[in-house]
């Protein structure tokens, strides 16, 4: 969908050391506006709910083994 | 045993349908963001800490009690609730529960983190609580594991196991106020993606007189199939996630075998471990370790009601007559076909979905419940009905409406939102944020989780509500032994110096020696049948007192 590729990253949370450049989150209002309909809504609230840095978020997650 | 008959309590449930005495256990998955690096059994021991030290702040009693793990001893009880009166010496009790002892975690983290760690009064951290809703906190391995008490339906059974995601949560709360300590997450699921899984398993309690090879030929099938309804989906295929792809089951690839004693190795479809935590001779518990762990609650609710009905159809000996060819490679190419249009090969030659088998199993367990009554809508047993219904939408939505059904089944959920992401952003499978979907879809904190914002907009369906779940973080199930168990903590907890499934052990003063209490029947110690004790006593002494005086079971309420 055009559009997407630089909204998505404006929902998402920020920091410092990030692998993917990103803004701080978009207020909820503009979150709002963006939705088109239910999924796409659902998807902005999820973008601001996931851990930053997914990469390295996800590549930290190591478990030791259980049953 | 030689058990006086038991109409009210203690009895026998309905037989045929999906009532059946279970539990169920769950390993989370642990992480520390803050402290990637840091030991998983030590913040293991810090989840149950916390826990103990939320309780301790709610239950006038004390905390909550350490395991007894002396429950293998063949101590004898006549009657499920004799009080052994000498049997129990304090010497058993040298058998402990693994502690954490200060001076290993001194040795291995350094004095400065010990001391950041609240000890308990014995300088060692606690690893095991038997928690005022019946329920076991523990440490296994490198997990915080909740095992639920013992209940006698599938409804209750997704009640305490949700009240286990809000012990966990209550934890994690717990940790993350405290500014001294890395905050921790708990997942409830079941891989890391990089080939480590962790199981949660369930418990049935069926008669030992069942042949044990008629357990194998009747449930094997119906688990290599039924993760159609309650695989929680997994990113990724094969064990390391090395082919990128979404599945349907976050187990299916870690087993390896048929038949087998082993958890944590080799996996069998079928486990044969056998500790019964009841009366050997007469029950076997049925250990089942080839689920996921389910945050939906009809994915969960027909994981638990549908497995116990397929047991009933095993034990009147009418389980469906089909053979998987190469069950486990039938599990894999199951739980890889999202379409739901793979088939297995059957001994006899056919070729069937998973779907096709379910709806055998769904047929044959219709049939028995209608011949035994169980099944009635009103004069049933009150949840057959319910389970055969539930299981029969759920198994057609999956065949012509799967939009309806991805509110009930959570494979689908899952793989609906990571569709969203892929179709949105064009992401492909192997995309980090993807992953990061899978693993905060099983976050148990609802403002993270993606399963409770799905929940929270209405996206899931329910099979209890909040209240009811929220109630059995600290109320036990009445119809079982949870409910002894989980009174004497909440009501003597003081007292208690251990508990295990089949005893309660008190150290009360004047008593000389310590008390076990055994509890080797998992329908005695109802609210039915000890309500009345634990209203009229507020004192161990004078409760164990009647207990004692009686020398047999204690009166009914």
């Amino acid at each position: 969908m055009a559009g997407q590729e630089h909204q998505q990253p404006q929902s998402r949370d920020s920091q410092v050391d990030e692998d993917i450049p990103e803004a701080p989150p978009a207020p909820p209002e503009a979150q709002a506006s963006a939705a088109t309909e239910g999924v796409d809504d659902l998807l902005d609230e999820i973008d601001g709910v996931l851990e930053s840095n997914a990469e390295e978020f996800v590549r930290a997650f190591v478990q030791k083994g259980g049953q | 045993m030689t058990a006086a008959p038991e109409p009210v309590a203690g009895g026998a449930l309905p037989a045929g349908g999906a009532m059946r005495v279970m539990g169920a256990e769950t390993e989370y998955g642990i992480h520390a963001p803050s402290a990637p690096t840091a030991n998983a059994t030590m913040m293991s021991a810090r989840v149950v800490q916390a826990y103990a030290q939320v309780t301790r702040q709610r239950a006038a009693g004390g905390a909550e009690t350490r395991w007894d793990y002396t429950d293998e001893e063949p101590l004898h009880d006549a009657r499920g609730w004799t009080v052994d009166r000498g049997a129990a010496h304090p010497s058993q009790l040298t058998d402990q529960p693994p502690v954490l002892d200060a001076e290993a975690v001194a040795l291995a983290y350094g004095r400065e983190e010990l001391e950041l760690d609240g000890q308990d009064e014995s300088g060692t951290l606690l690893m095991n609580m038997v928690l005022g809703n019946g329920a076991r906190l523990y440490v296994d391995h490198a997990h915080p594991e909740y095992s639920s008490p013992e209940v006698t339906n599938p409804r209750d059974a997704v009640i305490w196991d949700a009240a286990g995601d809000l012990v966990g949560l209550a934890a994690v709360r717990r940790l993350s106020a405290d500014p001294d300590l890395p905050p921790v997450n708990l997942y409830k699921n079941n891989t890391d993606n990089k080939s480590v899984s962790y199981g949660s398993h369930e418990n049935y309690l069926m008669p030992r007189s069942v042949p044990f090879g008629d357990i194998v030929r009747g449930l094997t099938p119906f688990f290599v199939s039924r993760q159609v309804v309650c695989g929680a989906g997994r990113l990724g295929l094969g064990q390391d996630s090395s082919t990128a792809g979404y599945q349907i089951s976050q187990r299916a690839d870690f087993f390896e075998a048929e038949v087998g004693l082993e958890t944590t190795i080799r996996r069998p479809i079928i486990n044969t471990r056998d500790e019964p935590h009841a009366t050997a001779d007469k029950y076997r518990r049925l250990h089942v370790i080839i689920g996921d762990a389910n945050l939906s609650e009809v994915s969960n609710y027909l994981k638990f009601g549908t497995t116990a009905m397929v047991l009933s159809l095993i034990e009147a000996g009418l389980a469906p007559k089909v053979e998987v060819f190469e069950p486990v490679k039938a599990l894999q190419d199951i739980s890889h076909d999202t379409s739901l249009k793979a088939t297995v090969r059957l001994l006899d030659g056919r070729r069937v979905t998973a779907l096709d088998l379910q709806w055998m199993y769904h047929e044959a367990a219709a049939k028995l419940a209608q011949d035994t009554g169980v099944g009635d809508a009103v004069d049933g047993d009150g949840h057959t009905h319910d389970v055969l219904e539930r299981w029969a939408e759920v198994l057609t939505q999956l065949d012509s409406d799967r939009a309806a059904a991805k509110s009930s089944v959570e494979w689908l959920a899952k793989l609906s939102l990571l569709e969203g992401y892929r179709q949105r952003d064009g992401l492909g499978w192997d995309d980090a944020r993807l992953g990061l979907v899978d693993l905060q879809w099983a976050d148990i904190r609802p403002e993270k989780g993606l399963y409770y914002r799905l929940l929270a907009r209405n996206r899931m369906r329910r099979v209890v509500d909040d209240r009811t779940i929220a109630a059995a973080v600290g109320e036990p199930p009445a119809d079982t032994r949870a409910y002894f168990r989980g009174k004497c903590i909440s009501s003597f907890g003081k007292d208690v110096v251990g508990a295990s499934w089949d005893s309660v052990i008190f150290d009360v003063p004047g008593y000389g020696r310590l008390q076990r209490v055994p509890t080797r029947e998992p329908l005695r110690g109802t609210k039915a049948l000890t309500g009345g004790l634990f209203e009229r006593y507020r004192e161990a002494g004078q409760f164990l007192g009647e207990l004692l005086g009686h020398n047999t079971a204690p009166p009914a309420a």
